[in-house]
């Protein structure tokens, strides 16, 4: 007989959890070192909350009823829910607040594409230390993390979110044409995204660094050849963010990514994403998010990086099988 | 490892010879893959190849960096998580809407019945364009050779793709709508985009300079 689990489910059995144990505890603990506490938050959150961080967060896998006939939904990312927590229980804090996690969120994903709707993420988030302070501490803290875990080969993108954004106003492209450009670089449609940029019938510097820039990442020689232009501001965020993580000698690990996107609305500036060669998918990402805790009513500078432990063990298991 | 660093996906057949082409031409040794069409993988030139629709599948979880298909698996897989870096330019084909005795049938039947009946090995592209074009559908999804539906009255037309219309015109069935014109693609796997960058680019970069 055969009774079914939830797509995108799974159960675990001993060898792989006493493994999967060890992986989060060795991250739990380098977090708590740096002085990252760790939080709890409900599975379960009202979608109007969710919906409060960010519109398309609240486009969750799992939606329900409550006695009250209040809509429900498990949490898509561990980011909203801290946000909430700390803008309201932690409202009157001082200081900076480093808080980490290790929980279940839930996403919709492609049927039969082999991923995850439920996720173990571990992560860490940064409230109150703003611009490349703040950046610098999570993607060190990051990396160093996944070097506990045993990772060697680890690089971390680097990015901007408001990057492009930024060129298509700065480039005076019609505002009624900007989000079909960005929804083709999320798609990662650069074919798509050339004949859009063409159809604008734009001069041909314009054209080129539209079509141009985001197909530029690579070590620092990318922000030379970007040069100053229209992109001006975000690239010169990204210079310093460079030098500040050059300085920290994590350098050699930072691919500096001018096409970077990240899907959830709610970044405001540096993104991230976390490779491995072993893995096929990223490993995890973040980013900052300024507007964040202000949407529930206290604002605060924040940035913050999640990891997918099981995709982490993926990747943990075939270096093992390097040596 | 291949002359191009990467582990390159192949479509087996129509796009097969082209995308070969197009390596020779980047001075990978495309002899061996050439001559033994039983053979999947090949570790010295760093070629596996597979059916078109499967590419998109093992490029997005990276068991090849990069890979060849047709925009018409691109489009009835959305979501795969890949780049689609280029327009290699051959392949060309349109999606059509092709009926027996050309669009009369189809208006007659939408008029009388309310709906179309369309056999399609592509339910998604078929669905998006009847349903822009304010039409209703019913889908009969088939394997094998769509030009059969028609013909035995099963549906009233087809949506299928067609290079030179030649099977559908030895099946009697005649094109009454032009959906989208489909080329092959080159896609890559995000993770491998970012950290094989030289490679990909110094490949797109010659395929841009030869296709052009």
């Amino acid at each position: 007989m055969i009774h079914p689990i939830p797509a995108g489910t799974r159960d675990v059995l001993p060898d792989e959890m006493r493994e999967l144990r060890a992986l989060g505890e060795r991250l739990r603990a380098t977090f708590e070192q740096a002085g990252y506490g760790e939080v709890w938050t409900p599975m379960v959150e009202y979608e109007q909350v969710l919906r409060t961080g960010d519109e398309r967060a609240a486009d969750a896998a799992y939606r329900m009823f409550d006695d009250q006939g209040r809509v429900l939904a498990l949490r898509p990312d561990m980011t909203i829910p801290i946000a909430r927590v700390v803008a309201t229980r932690l409202s009157d804090a001082e200081g900076p607040l480093r808080l980490c996690y290790s929980a279940h969120s839930y996403r919709v994903v492609g049927q039969r594409t082999g991923q995850q709707r439920e996720f173990l993420q571990s992560g860490i988030e940064l409230i109150g230390v703003p611009g490349e302070d703040g950046e610098v501490e999570v993607v060190t803290l990051a990396l160093s993390a996944l070097e506990a875990a045993g990772l060697a080969r680890h690089r971390v993108g680097v990015g901007d979110g408001s990057l492009y954004r930024r060129l298509l106003t700065a480039l005076e492209v019609p505002g009624d044409r900007h989000r079909e450009l960005l929804e083709c670089l999320t798609r990662r449609d650069m074919v798509g995204l050339e004949l859009r940029v063409d159809a604008l019938g734009l001069a041909r510097d314009a054209r080129d660094l539209l079509v141009g820039l985001p197909e530029l990442r690579g070590g620092p020689e990318v922000l030379e050849r970007a040069g100053d232009g229209p992109a001006g501001e975000a690239l010169e965020r990204l210079r310093t963010l460079y030098a500040a993580l050059e300085a920290r000698g994590v350098a050699d690990r930072v691919i500096l990514d001018l096409g970077l996107v990240r899907d959830l609305g709610y970044y405001t500036g540096a993104i991230f994403e976390i490779y491995d060669p072993a893995v096929g998918f990223a490993l995890g990402g973040g980013g900052r998010y300024d507007d964040l805790i202000g949407r529930f009513g206290a604002e605060r500078p924040a940035c913050g990086i999640a990891l997918d432990v099981q995709r982490v063990h993926v990747a943990q298991a075939a270096e093992e099988g390097q040596r | 490892m291949s002359a191009t660093g990467l582990t390159i996906a192949v479509p087996r057949g129509a796009l097969m010879g082209g995308t070969l082409d197009l390596l020779d031409g980047l001075g990978v040794d495309t002899a061996e893959v050439r001559s033994n069409d039983r053979k999947l993988l090949f570790e010295d030139a760093g070629i596996v190849t597979m059916r078109p629709s499967d590419v998109p599948t093992y490029v997005e979880h990276g068991a090849a960096d990069i890979g060849v298909t047709g925009k018409d698996v691109l489009i009835e897989a959305p979501g795969r998580d890949v780049y689609e870096l280029l327009d290699l330019g051959f392949g060309r084909c349109e999606m059509v809407v092709a009926a027996r005795g050309g669009s009369e049938p189809l208006e007659r039947a939408l008029r009388r019945l309310g709906r179309l009946r369309i056999a399609t090995k592509y339910p998604r592209i078929a669905t998006e364009h009847f349903g822009r074009t304010g039409r209703q559908i019913e889908i009969v999804a088939v394997k094998g050779s769509v030009e059969l539906a028609p013909l035995t009255g099963m549906v009233d037309g087809i949506v299928d793709l067609t290079a030179t219309g030649k099977t559908l015109a030895e099946n009697g069935l005649e094109v009454v709508e032009e959906i989208v014109t489909c080329t092959a693609r080159l896609i890559a796997n995000p993770v491998a985009h970012k950290l094989k960058a030289p490679e990909i680019d110094a490949l797109v970069e010659r395929l841009r300079g030869s296709s052009s």
